[in-house]
């Protein structure tokens, strides 16, 4: 009796031994799946393709810019688009990417030094630190080219410069490093996945301060609140920017998972995908019949904008709602463009892209909107968030524009800006073999 | 010789070049232009804003003719042109005093041939 209670006990023993270590092995391979090296190879692997997708969006918004301002602008433009991208892609390694996650520690601001990156040897965590810069670089530069689509054909080159350096190394990295660099927003429970906030809402912030403080283009509106159109130079290339960015996206909200090393991680990247292509394309849809609606008409530059509110809207909480309520968040974004831009001409507020309504206010919106699929957040809390970062921004912002326009000046005289950007300050045509001649008329 | 000068929607330029050639008419000379008459342009929306277009697309074309083939070249070209809608365009008839072909050095007439 005594021998066989001994059995049991030990034949109990190594069966729940037994259960518990093949119990042990399941949960091991349902939480790693692939060995540490694995893992970071495929991390650092999704932050190098998808940021190279994102640093794409770059090239997007350059042809969108060059596409929706007039001839006489276009090197401007062009000339604006590839510099901002090279300033941010080098203040945000002397100072922004530190500023925003270095030693944050639940607070308001990070460290303020270069970036150092390891040597390959020691290069120790679960991804690459250089592939970990470079995506957060280029979401960075997403931020600045915003403000340039914005505030077109009426700022010198320089002092838009100066702005974005100071965007890009400096205020775009302290409200992120309240959220993703663990400061006091996300000790809060604020949630943004890709950045409607961080990154779209925080440029366009910027693109509304600045387009108040600058004023309009002249000749934009009339002194009984008409509004006199300038329509874009160049459709096709509007278009194919639209399209360069919608695929960048994929990198944008994708790459946001920030991990591909399980089965878990890749099929939230690629549900996040999915996602992200019904938000754009609900955006271009509603956008083009509330367009018809309205004005018994489809306007082009609407349909490309309401991609954009699409990608903006989904961009906050790309990964938990379900295709159905991607495509209502998306939607409801392309709605709010056709419904504000006609809103911030009334107020005389001159916004050549599209880029407030479209990266502001559909980032707004993404942002309120988390909580209704993802339980892990709540309105008050994402209102915090957007007021916090909205009240930082317009602050900062304000008194940098202003500094700027009252030391060295935003504006060309009246003469260059009636001449065009490209004769007055880049000494170059965009169309040279059409020239002035097709603006006379 | 006449000059006809005619100014039409811009769509219905192969048309007039055909009745012209099937009257035997020689050349012409053709300009894209814009401006209004009657019509006063029209309104145009881009981005939820109305906007007025005041001057229209249209096409300009010239022909030196023999002036005993006005009436024939006139009508052709009204003809041509005319859809009955508003803004089909205008023709008119003035005189030329000389004509030369650079080439060969003749004149007038013998020109226009």
């Amino acid at each position: 009796m005594k021998k066989n209670l001994y059995l049991l006990t030990v034949g109990v023993a190594l069966t729940s031994g037994f259960v518990l270590f093949t119990d042990q092995a399941f949960a091991q391979d349902a939480a790693t799946g692939v060995s540490a090296d694995v893992k970071f190879i495929l991390n650092s692997f999704l932050f190098l393709v998808t940021g190279f997708l994102v640093m794409w969006m770059a090239a997007g918004f350059a042809m969108l810019e060059a596409g929706m301002v007039r001839t006489k602008n276009v090197s401007m433009q062009c000339t604006k688009n590839i510099a901002l991208f090279a300033i941010a892609g080098i203040v945000y390694w002397a100072v922004g990417y530190n500023v925003m996650y270095d030693g944050v520690d639940g607070g308001f601001i990070g460290t303020i030094l270069p970036k150092s990156i390891p040597a390959p040897s020691s290069d120790t965590g679960d991804y690459a630190a250089a592939s970990d810069w470079f995506f957060q670089m280029v979401f960075c530069a997403t931020a600045a080219s915003i403000v340039s689509g914005t505030l077109a054909e009426r700022v010198k080159l320089w002092p838009f410069l100066i702005f974005v350096a100071i965007l890009c190394g400096f205020l775009y990295p302290i409200q992120g490093a309240w959220k993703w660099g663990a400061g006091w927003l996300d000790g809060l429970g604020f949630l943004d996945f890709a950045g409607s906030t961080i990154v779209h809402s925080c440029g366009g912030w910027a693109a509304l301060t600045g387009a108040i403080i600058l004023g309009a283009r002249k000749g934009k509106y009339g002194p009984n609140g008409q509004v006199f159109p300038m329509p874009g130079s160049n459709m096709p290339l509007a278009t194919l920017g639209t399209f360069i960015l919608w695929l960048g996206w994929f990198g944008f909200n994708g790459g946001s998972q920030l991990a591909l090393g399980s089965i878990a991680d890749a099929s939230s990247v690629s549900r996040i995908f999915m996602n992200t292509n019904l938000a754009a394309a609900a955006g271009v849809i509603s956008a083009m019949i509330l367009n018809q609606l309205l004005y018994g008409k489809v306007d082009l530059t609407m349909a490309l904008n309401g991609a954009l509110a699409g990608l903006v809207a989904i961009t906050a909480e790309p990964l938990t709602p379900a295709p159905i309520m991607a495509i209502i968040i998306g939607g409801i974004g392309g709605l709010i463009v056709v419904l504000t831009v006609p809103v911030l001409d009334k107020l005389r507020i001159d916004d050549v892209v599209g880029a407030i309504p479209v990266h502001l206010l559909a980032g707004i919106w993404g942002t309120i909107a988390v909580p209704i699929t993802n339980s892990d957040g709540n309105f008050i809390t994402q209102l915090i968030g957007i007021g916090s970062i909205g009240i930082f921004m317009i602050i900062s912002t304000s008194i940098l524009w202003l500094v700027l326009k009252f030391t060295i000046g935003l504006r060309p005289t009246e003469e260059d800006e009636s001449d065009g950007l490209d004769k007055a300050e880049i000494g170059l045509e965009a169309y040279p073999e059409f020239g002035q001649g097709s603006q006379r008329i | 010789m006449k000059v006809i000068t005619a100014i039409i929607k811009p769509f219905k330029l192969d048309d007039v070049r055909e009745a012209l050639t099937g009257i035997g008419i020689q050349g012409l000379t053709v300009t894209e232009v814009k401006g209004y008459g009657r019509q006063k342009g029209h309104t145009e929306i881009y981005r939820g804003a109305e906007y007025a277009v005041n001057f229209l697309p249209k096409v300009k074309i010239e022909v030196v003719i023999p002036s005993d083939l006005t009436d024939k070249t006139v009508q052709a070209i009204a003809g041509a042109a005319k859809t009955g809608q508003i803004g089909d365009g205008k023709i008119f008839v003035g005189p030329v005093e000389q004509t030369v072909r650079i080439r060969t050095g003749e004149t007038d007439i013998q020109a226009l041939e």
